[in-house]
């Protein structure tokens, strides 16, 4: 098929870009680990509480890992379980998260965590706490009428 | 191309495709007020009086509009393109597009009034295990199986063109219709499973549990293509009808074919893009449908290519100069150039903000945030939208026997500038409260008064500032259509359809050579789906009851 010169330029210039960009990205993902958090681990949705890590809500210090800490999370409608917590500034932490219940949303607004929660399904995602201060656990989920009240607070502290 | 007896659409097909974009309308009127309501409430100005719950009027807008006003609109444009390009439709052909026509109004009737009564709050992506009255899962099942019989009926007339025009290329615009219906039959079977499969036999009682995550799947296996469907009409309009408009050429007849090929083979295997942030899938599938996603910006950067030589060669042969000198001989005060115009222009950092919501890790900042919001705003609700007021502006006095008077395209104006003052403040706002972690499909909320959600509630005045001019604007366009179907004096409207310019090159016939192209369509898909999906079946966990948590 005939494409115009200028064309040829304009997609060659487009096409170009879109491999750089997808390499940078890939690159990323499989190179460095930062990949969107994707764990295939299960649980019964209706035994969450007698399931580990999740007899034990809260944040666990931990030994031997690559992480400093686990954060265990309970959702379920309409609440995060534990509802307040505390890490300590620079902590590496593990959240280890799931529902009882319907799909939830694990945002802690102001960072990059941000994952979804879905009835038998473990999410985890590692990350670092540098910054101090408040920040809010919402779920970004519509998860029925008492979405909107949905939340819980991180406290990150100087050690 | 062009075929005197064809160039007007017959007053049968005329009543059909009416038929179709009144209802789009309708659903316009309803679910744009939802919208106004949303943005008043999530200022915090407003209660919703009666006990209305706010994610009632949530799942209402989001399936009047993103389901009503646009499958109508676009099933009615498409019979009356087909009609009007590949020659008035047989009996059989106008008789299943009224069946497709009744068989959608039943179901959607179905579906409106579970939501209104509250039945049926689970939004518009359904949410499972959120268990909705069955009613609202076969009303919707009921609007798909009948858009599939009028695409079935479009699909037939353009296989008789081809068969009375043997070896020849067929009408440009029939040929889009027929990508853009194979599309919507292609994606729509995802959702179609979902329904028929899980959500109906579990909301009916018939089995306890529902299998979230596959759910989910092959939920957004249509919910992204669902967006191409909505774009390609708008394309349609830009290709063949601007270039007439404007009274200049198609730039060239194959590179669009091409273009609609690519978003065809493109826009299906993408879904993953939508569940970056969930657990089950695999991290490298999911980056294989990001990889094919962005594959559909290759047709998007050739549509911008095109749009702009064929405005700029037409700008030339009217003698202007300069770099730039063309755009002034555009034709500013015609309602049917400035309006999807402004779509085209606001699809710039639309598409932008797409490929950051479809970007492997960048997806984390924004995912289900209202950055997501304020992306479709640009895209469907102005973009599309705009470009489908635009064609309204030819086509329903066309298709009634009325012209589009002075007036109305002084009206036209005005209600575009309008939408996009509108727009701007309610998704500029939108987007940057998004950047701020603020959550999307969410009712006024303080979360205790933390000085976060504080922080994110002078947006929100914003939006609903934004949200009420958008409304002004809905009234107008309302009243424009009013006039056009009803009230405009008797007269004839053409229905532009460009011609190909002298200098393009011949249309090859592999690109109608829908063999090849359905087989790689499918090759794509059973790739990015097959391994993932087999894994979600054999490694599920327990299932999931229903839950009515509204």
């Amino acid at each position: 098929m005939h494409l115009h010169r200028y064309e040829k330029w304009w997609l060659t210039f487009g096409i170009s870009a879109l491999i750089i960009f997808l390499s940078i990205v890939g690159i990323q993902a499989f190179h460095q680990g930062h990949k969107p958090p994707s764990a295939k681990a299960f649980v019964d949705p209706e035994r969450v509480n007698e399931s580990e890590p999740f007899t034990k809500p809260g944040l666990h210090k931990v030994q031997g890992k690559e992480w400093d800490y686990e954060l265990v999370i309970v959702a379920a409608a309409f609440s995060f379980t534990p509802g307040e917590i505390e890490i300590p500034k620079g902590a590496k932490v593990k959240i280890i998260a799931t529902t009882k219940d319907v799909v939830h949303g694990f945002e802690i607004a102001g960072t990059n965590v941000n994952m979804m929660l879905e009835p038998g399904y473990i999410s985890e995602y590692v990350t670092t706490f540098s910054k101090t201060g408040e920040f809010l656990i919402i779920c970004n989920e519509y998860c029925g009428t008492g979405h909107h009240m949905m939340s819980a607070r991180i406290k990150v502290v100087e050690k | 191309m062009m075929n005197a007896q064809f160039s007007k659409v017959d007053k049968r097909d005329a009543k059909l495709s009416m038929a179709y974009i009144s209802v789009a309308f309708i659903a316009l009127a309803v679910g744009g007020l939802m919208g106004l309501l949303q943005t008043l409430v999530r200022s915090g100005k407003l209660e919703l009086p009666g006990g209305i719950n706010y994610y009632e009027i949530l799942t209402a807008h989001g399936v009047l509009l993103g389901l009503g006003l646009t499958t109508y609109f676009i099933l009615g444009f498409q019979f009356a393109a087909v009609s009007r390009t590949s020659g008035t439709l047989s009996s059989k052909a106008r008789l299943s597009g009224w069946i497709g026509f009744i068989v959608m109004v039943i179901g959607t009737i179905f579906a409106t009034w579970m939501i209104l009564t509250n039945k049926a709050t689970v939004l518009y992506t359904f949410y499972a295990p959120l268990q909705a009255h069955f009613l609202f899962y076969l009303g919707l099942t009921l609007l798909i199986v009948g858009s599939w019989i009028a695409c079935g009926a479009m699909i037939a007339t353009y296989i008789r063109w081809r068969k009375q025009n043997p070896g020849k290329p067929s009408p440009l615009l029939s040929f889009m219709v027929v990508v853009n219906s194979l599309l919507w039959i292609v994606c729509t079977l995802g959702v179609a499973g979902e329904v028929l499969f899980q959500l109906l036999p579990w909301s009916l009682g018939l089995v306890d549990t529902v299998n979230v995550l596959v759910s989910r799947t092959l939920f957004w296996y249509f919910g992204h293509p669902l967006v191409y469907f909505w774009l390609l009409p708008a394309y349609m309009a830009w290709y063949v009808i601007i270039p007439k408009i404007i009274g200049g050429k198609i730039f060239s007849d194959s590179l669009a074919r091409l273009v609609f090929i690519l978003f065809l083979l493109f826009s299906i295997p993408v879904g993953f893009h939508h569940q970056l942030t969930e657990p089950g899938i695999d991290a490298s599938w999911k980056f294989v449908q990001v990889v094919l996603t962005f594959m559909v910006i290759i047709p998007s950067l050739m549509t911008a290519f095109s749009m702009f030589a064929t405005f700029e060669m037409f700008g030339r042969a009217k003698g202007a100069t300069g770099l730039f000198g063309w755009l002034k001989k555009l034709p500013w005060k015609d309602a049917r150039f400035v309006v999807p115009f402004i779509g085209m222009v606001a699809f710039v950092p639309a598409g932008a903000g797409g490929i950051i919501n479809a970007s492997n890790q960048m997806d984390q900042v924004v995912h289900n945030t209202i950055w997501v919001t304020g992306h479709f705003h640009l895209t469907v609700a102005t973009t599309v939208v705009l470009t489908f007021f635009g064609i309204s502006y030819w086509l329903i006095p066309h298709l009634t026997g009325r012209v589009f008077t002075k007036a109305m395209n002084r009206l036209a104006i005005i209600q575009a500038v309008c939408w996009t003052i509108g727009m701007a403040f309610m998704s500029g706002s939108m987007h940057l409260e998004g950047l701020l972690g603020a959550p999307r499909r969410t009712a006024f909320t303080t979360y205790g008064n933390a000085q976060q959600a504080l922080d994110w509630i002078p947006y929100q005045v914003a939006q609903a500032i934004g949200g009420s001019i958008l409304f002004l604007g809905i009234v107008l366009i309302i009243v424009i259509v009013l006039n056009l179907a009803f009230f405009a004096p008797k007269g004839e409207q053409d229905f532009p359809v460009g011609e190909v310019a002298e200098s393009a090159e011949k249309t090859p016939m592999v690109l109608e050579n829908w063999k090849i192209w359905l087989t790689i369509l499918a090759a794509l898909i059973l790739i990015a789906y097959t391994v993932p999906f087999m894994d979600m079946i054999q490694n599920a966990p327990p299932g999931s009851k229903g839950f009515k948590l509204w």
